[in-house]
């Protein structure tokens, strides 16, 4: 068929994007994303396979051939409404999914040339509908008179919360800090994530009838079972994330100017730091960073130090093929002037008399054995040490699970990492009428695996709403 | 929002604030602490709880301005909002009966003590509350903390009410003189703490203090406000903020405290100069 020949005739579709010498000047979105002329070229690729692996690949199962299928119509906003039938916050997903190892990672097309660029697609719709104020409400299901208690805003809790509610519960979602969104507001970058963005997604679910209450923490105003047993509410979902930093925990680690990712990303991003003195959180100015960790934390980190005017490096101790972080990320970095010491660890952060950063001393490694992780593991070279000089250490390695639930229900089941134990069938936890997802249950992971899990959960909570338990199969 | 209920400057640059927040009037214990956010565009700073009311649903900040942001909410009166409020942040002071408590106190610190003296009264112990300041007017609180101790002794620097000197003088003349003294607390600035953990050490008296380092959230996500305490890094948001006078490393959380300084002098200098307090030196 003349068609089949035309499609694959197609190159996948590049995203107009700032120049890199403009956009480490500001904190604007770098790509521009999609035209209606390129989204519906690019959706032209799809062949609409008959057993779409796609979908099989995405953690939320959003009906991908079908929403594609629209935007080759010229229907954008049916495409936009047909994923908000999977999957409530579109606009976020198509910017930070590892659409790589996911939905593009499955494509059939992928195999011979390159994967259908199904995660701008997506981001092209949610922007489509968004710009156009065209946002609509679908229909609620009539109430239950059930209440859901949702603790955490990130990802996974607003999941849940979109879900539930269009089930006909009434759902309250508990959040710490002063703006929903979790990691979504205070971890990833305006310029990968723009905060108007995830206030949108937020505000639609408050169209939907979810109630927001800020500053309120559990664990400390009140307690999981005070929810349950006080505050009249028949099920509880804990969002709470992976909110607690690693360090090295390597000499001068405490000097001044050596911060964790979480907190150069949350004065940036939700204090809005970088808009100083307009906003009185001062950031982090530097002139010379280093980022220690490979994963996409470190190159927001990197990304965000660079456009505060910094000289940034990269220290990582395995090699450039063995970084967690999504090769777009890395490239972007790249372009945008991040330099990388690979195969580097660093050994200790080095200070002057009033505990200042002035430099941190690392050594070479060099790759071994596979490890657990089945990654070649890097061993220390002996004798290669050396000093950087700077005056900034980004710590980004990772983060713990946040230990204040746990530490205040005694009776919820915990792994020895510190993660809530739940079902993973039905993400149910120890507790009856409790149930978890997002970080706090896998450990730090990506917003969409935490979106699948609130997903699970929140169709085992309507089950356990409705009959008062949990269906075994967890469907 | 949070409303002001109250607000009286009851010293110079003491600002007792009282506001409406039912959900932490509820949970607080002494020695916990609040994050207050004026505005949207304001940080996020950290306030020792002194005084809550469980009935009426409020909570008593005693607000010293310092800053851009401590400014922003000297400068609000009874009726206005503040936009954030969060808490009981903070594990709360172990109460159990000591014996003889002493609480010594300066600057914000005698705001500070006011519930913990209440509540160490209440569980059988004497307290002996020792405040300090520059000069007769910067003691506030006087009645109240009179009436939550067993003693109340009032020092100033330029000896113009009570004892002249500092409060750590009257513990360490007390322990010297051969007083039992079960618990010390010490509430105020970084290096009166560290005095107070100097002079009760070779008596071998347990000291707590308040660390106040730089805090972001306040709820252990960031890491901002790690201290070496024993060896170990803490957080003081969530294993804080009190911790053993006689562990803690003061020479590190002192160069911490000031990280940000040139930056808060540039915001400050925007509006108004800022009075500089005296005394020991202090940077509340």
């Amino acid at each position: 068929m003349s068609q089949a020949i035309d499609k694959k005739s197609i190159p996948r579709q590049p995203m107009p994007e700032q120049e890199p010498e403009d956009r480490v000047r500001n904190f604007d979105e770098v790509p521009y994303g999609f035209t209606a002329e390129l989204a519906k070229l690019e959706a032209l690729r799809c062949i609409m396979c008959k057993n779409p692996k796609c979908v099989a690949a995405c953690p939320v199962n959003i009906d991908i051939p079908a929403f594609v299928a629209l935007i080759q119509a010229g229907k954008f906003l049916e495409a936009a409404r047909k994923i908000k039938q999977d999957n409530a916050l579109p606009a976020v997903c198509g910017r930070v999914c590892p659409q790589e190892e996911q939905c593009e990672g499955a494509c059939v097309i992928g195999l011979k040339h390159q994967p259908v660029a199904i995660g701008r697609l997506e981001r092209f719709a949610a922007d489509y509908e968004r710009h156009r104020a065209a946002v609509t409400i679908p229909e609620l299901a009539p109430p239950t008179g059930k209440r859901v208690a949702v603790v955490g805003a990130g990802p996974a809790g607003l999941t849940v919360a979109g879900d539930l509610v269009l089930k006909g519960h009434q759902v309250t979602v508990f959040e710490a800090l002063q703006e929903p969104g979790g990691v979504l507001m205070y971890g990833i970058p305006e310029f990968r994530l723009p905060k108007e963005i995830v206030r949108a997604e937020v505000d639609y679910l408050r169209k939907l009838g979810v109630q927001f209450v800020m500053d309120y923490v559990v664990g400390r105003n009140s307690t999981i079972r005070e929810l349950l047993d006080e505050e009249g509410y028949h099920a509880v979902f804990i969002g709470t994330g992976a909110g607690l930093p690693s360090f090295m925990e390597m000499p001068g680690e405490n000097l001044i100017g050596v911060y964790s990712a979480n907190e150069y990303l949350t004065r940036a991003n939700l204090m809005k730091a970088y808009l100083f003195p307009e906003y009185d959180t001062p950031p982090i100015r530097r002139r010379r960073v280093a980022v220690i960790g490979g994963g996409n934390v470190a190159m927001d980190s990197a990304r965000t130090a660079l456009r505060l005017g910094g000289d940034v490096t990269i220290v990582y101790r395995r090699a450039r093929e063995q970084m967690p972080a999504r090769v777009e990320e890395v490239h972007h970095a790249e372009q945008e002037g991040v330099k990388f010491r690979l195969l580097t660890n660093p050994t200790r952060v080095l200070g002057d008399r009033r505990h200042r950063v002035t430099g941190m001393e690392c050594i070479e490694m060099e790759l071994g054995e596979p490890d657990e992780s089945g990654r070649r593991r890097p061993v220390p070279k002996k004798g290669s040490e050396f000093v950087i000089e700077l005056d900034t250490v980004i710590v980004a390695i990772g983060n713990k699970p946040n230990p204040l639930v746990p530490r205040t229900t005694p009776e919820l089941q915990v792994s020895k990492w510190g993660t809530v134990v739940a079902d993973p069938k039905t993400m149910q936890t120890s507790i009856p009428g409790v149930f978890a997802g997002g970080d706090i249950v896998s450990g730090a992971a990506t917003v969409i695996l935490a979106m699948g899990q609130g997903r699970i959960a929140a169709r085992s909570m309507d089950t356990y709403l409705r009959n008062g338990a949990v269906a075994e199969s967890g469907s | 929002m949070f409303e002001i209920v109250r607000k009286q400057e009851v010293a110079p640059n003491v600002h007792e604030t009282v506001l409406r927040a039912p959900a932490i009037a509820k949970k607080a214990r002494p020695g916990q602490f609040v994050i207050v956010m004026v505005d949207e565009k304001s940080e996020r700073v950290p306030y020792t709880l002194c005084d809550w009311d469980r009935q009426a649903g409020t909570i008593t900040l005693v607000v010293q301005e310092v800053g851009q942001s401590s400014r922003k909410l000297v400068l609000l009166q009874a009726g206005d909002e503040v936009a954030h409020l969060v808490g009981p942040l903070g594990v709360p002071l172990e109460i159990e009966r000591f014996g003889t408590v002493a609480l010594a106190a300066g600057c914000y610190g005698l705001g500070a003590v006011l519930g913990i003296a209440r509540a160490m009264k209440a569980a059988g112990n004497r307290v002996v509350t020792v405040v300090e300041a520059d000069s007769h007017y910067l003691h506030y609180f006087r009645a109240e903390l009179q009436a939550a101790s067993d003693e109340m002794i009032q020092t100033t620097i330029d000896g113009s009410n009570g004892t002249k000197g500092h409060a750590l003088d009257v513990i360490k003349r007390k322990l010297a003189g051969g007083e039992q003294l079960d618990r010390v607390i010490a509430v105020g600035c970084l290096f009166m703490m560290m005095l107070a953990g100097e002079a009760t050490k070779p008596f071998g008296v347990k000291t707590l203090v308040a660390l106040n380092p730089i805090m972001l959230d306040g709820t252990g996500m960031c890491g901002a406000c790690r201290v070496s305490v024993g060896g170990q890094t803490q957080f003081a948001c969530v294993d804080g903020p009190f911790f053993d006078a006689h562990e803690v490393d003061w020479e590190e959380i002192r160069d911490r405290r000031v990280a940000y300084s040139d930056e808060e002098i540039q915001a400050v200098a925007r509006s108004a100069p800022v009075e500089r307090r005296r005394g020991h030196g202090c940077v509340p």
